[in-house]
């Protein structure tokens, strides 16, 4: 590996994607993106008991299809990374203790698969691993639970708010040529630019997606127009106006820009801004994106996930938001 | 006829203002109800709540604020024949009703049904 | 080093182009709407119950707002109740049908955990605050009364 700068890593050794699992719930499954995700849920229960136990079956939906798309054994995987929005991080924990692999639980909210995706990548770069799995998730019931209000609570949600995606998205990162290569990772700082409403967060991430991209962009030297396509992870319609901005102010075009949030809901759903939550960039990611990428039609990526760093009890110590995002950039190889 | 008029417009006057304390005042569900608990309460204070129940019934009766209504009466009521251990005696006589039945209908409705999400 | 205050306030004030409009105007009127229809609907009842029994329209109140608990709770229950909440906002929130909607949601959100530490000490996790408020009220007011009736007298 070699570094560009402060915040960017160059994998200059064979980093390849082996195998992706998505799985998702109903919304997702309505949505435009629908056919692209490999195992999906008509209803929110997955059908277990309770949504903690729905979720933790999504992340095993994924993974167990990600090693399948591999053709490997989680035994042949040397590191497993995971994360999820719970306290604790409890749907990875509870999961890892199925796979009988060496854990690293991370959090980083909705950017943990990005992070996820370039701390694996560097452990096969730089040798200390051959095969590493990667995995996410979130659901709608669970985050409501935990972060805003009971789900059947009749309270208002404004227009800025955004849905949380109910789905989980895994990845085999090794060693192997494939059509899809991780070429580099830019990790981000932590940036707080004041917002304190939790039902806005697209307005919180939105200048930690800025720095994460600009900063990228400088030091690999390169212009937004370098990349086919550059994606955010769920800055929802509201975010992704402000970064269009934000873009423009130091002077770059972002005229090739998509945000998951807002691709894998129809306008009409009643998603209010977009989607959000962990498992959105890398279900869109793994799913869509990807299957983009292996037919052709995209063939140089960068995707910035973004993360709302915050929790309730913080808001009611009326704190703000701090954010983050880490990005990744994927190259197809003829 | 007039009554179910009244009941309307003066419970939906109420309702109106819930709205913009939550969407002007910035407001959370919470801190929107508690506060109309205090109004209610405040009127009562000054014998105000009353002769809105009589104009407008259930458009009075209905919204939260008449819990807080509810709470300075029943505190009034022991209050006046005990001085102030009076008030703690007597605040939950007239809302006993709406606490009590929805500890137990939330409570039955918690055990036989299972959220949607 | 972080961000420094000029530069958040900067922040916030560009992104206010970028946030959607608010429907303050059309919000309200759903409110009123709602609310309105909720007090009828209880007004309605109320008579309901003074037709079939022989009690006042004070000692129908009681009945008539156990009545409204019930319907909201079980609406809360069927899954309508937070669907309405969206369309409505105070309108649904606002009467003591949104009080039952908020006990029972939260009580019901929490059966996977049990019947003591799920329903039972959760049920008062956005009403609580209501209570503790409203007794809190009552005692001050009814304190003010009382040395205001003592100023009075003396």
């Amino acid at each position: 590996m070699e570094r560009r700068g402060k915040q960017t890593w160059h994998f200059d050794q064979p980093v390849y994607i082996q195998g992706v699992g998505t799985a998702v719930g109903p919304e997702e499954l309505k949505g435009p993106l629908g056919s692209s995700f490999d195992v999906t849920y008509d209803n929110l229960y997955a059908g277990q008991d309770n949504w903690e136990l729905a979720e933790r079956k999504l992340m095993q939906d994924a993974v167990e299809t990600a090693l399948k798309d591999a053709e490997k054994k989680s035994e042949e995987m040397d590191y497993f990374f995971a994360g999820d929005l719970l306290n604790q991080i409890v749907t990875s924990n509870y999961y890892a203790r199925e796979i009988d692999v060496p854990y690293f639980g991370l959090f980083s909210a909705c950017a943990t698969v990005m992070e996820g995706v370039a701390l694996s990548s560097l452990f096969v770069d730089t040798g200390v691993a051959n095969l590493t799995l990667t995995a996410v998730s979130s659901h709608n019931a669970t985050a409501e639970r935990q972060f805003r209000y009971p789900t059947e609570f009749a309270g208002q949600r404004p227009d800025t708010a955004t849905f949380t995606v109910t789905g989980a998205g895994a990845v085999v990162v090794g060693k192997k040529p494939s059509l899809i290569k991780v070429t580099e990772a830019t990790i981000g700082k932590v940036k707080d630019y004041g917002i304190k409403q939790p039902f806005d967060m697209g307005s919180a991430m939105a200048p930690a997606a800025a720095d994460t991209i600009v900063t990228h962009l400088q030091e690999t030297g390169r212009d937004p127009s370098y990349y086919d396509v550059i994606v955010t992870g769920d800055l929802s319609r509201v975010g992704s106006g402000i970064l269009r901005k934000l873009i423009q102010d130091k002077g770059m075009v972002l005229d090739r820009y998509e945000d998951c949030g807002v691709m894998i809901y129809h306008q009409d759903q009643p998603v209010f801004s977009g989607g959000s939550g962990a498992a959105c960039p890398a279900v869109v990611t793994f799913g869509h994106l990807f299957k983009e990428m292996k037919e052709g039609r995209i063939k140089r990526m960068l995707v910035a996930a973004t993360g709302a760093l915050l929790s309730p009890l913080m808001i009611q110590q009326k704190e703000s938001i701090p954010c983050i995002s880490h990005a990744v950039s994927f190259e197809r190889e003829e | 006829m007039f009554d179910y008029l009244a009941a309307f417009v003066v419970g939906g006057i109420i309702c109106f203002i819930g709205q913009m304390l939550m969407d002007i005042g910035k407001l959370s569900p919470t801190h929107t109800l508690s506060t109309l608990v205090v109004a209610g309460a405040l009127l009562d204070g000054f014998h105000l709540y009353d002769r809105l129940i009589d104009f407008a019934g259930a458009g009075a009766t209905v919204p939260i604020t008449s819990f807080g209504h509810a709470l300075v009466h029943g505190a009034m009521s022991e209050g006046d024949r005990y001085g102030f251990f009076g008030i703690g005696m007597g605040v939950f006589e007239v809302t006993s009703v709406g606490i009590s039945s929805t500890i137990l209908f939330s409570f039955l409705v918690a055990i036989f049904f299972k959220p949607k999400g | 080093m972080g961000v420094d205050e000029k530069q958040k306030k900067l922040y916030q004030k560009n992104i206010k182009l970028y946030q959607p409009k608010s429907h303050i105007f059309k919000n309200g009127l759903k409110a009123f709407l709602v609310g309105g229809v909720i007090c009828a609907l209880g007004q309605a009842i109320s008579r309901i119950y003074m037709t079939y029994l022989p009690i006042t329209q004070e000692e129908a109140m009681s009945p008539t707002l156990a009545t409204l608990i019930l319907l909201a709770a079980l609406a809360t229950g069927f899954g309508v109740y937070d669907k309405l909440g969206q369309f409505a906002g105070a309108g649904s929130l606002v009467p003591v049908t949104g009080f039952s909607n908020a006990m029972t949601s939260a009580a019901l959100e929490h059966k996977s955990e049990g019947l003591v530490f799920g329903i039972g000490a959760n049920m008062f996790k956005l009403t609580g605050a209501v209570i503790a408020f409203g007794v809190l009220s009552a005692y001050l007011v009814g304190l003010t009364r009382m040395l205001v009736a003592m100023l009075i007298n003396s």
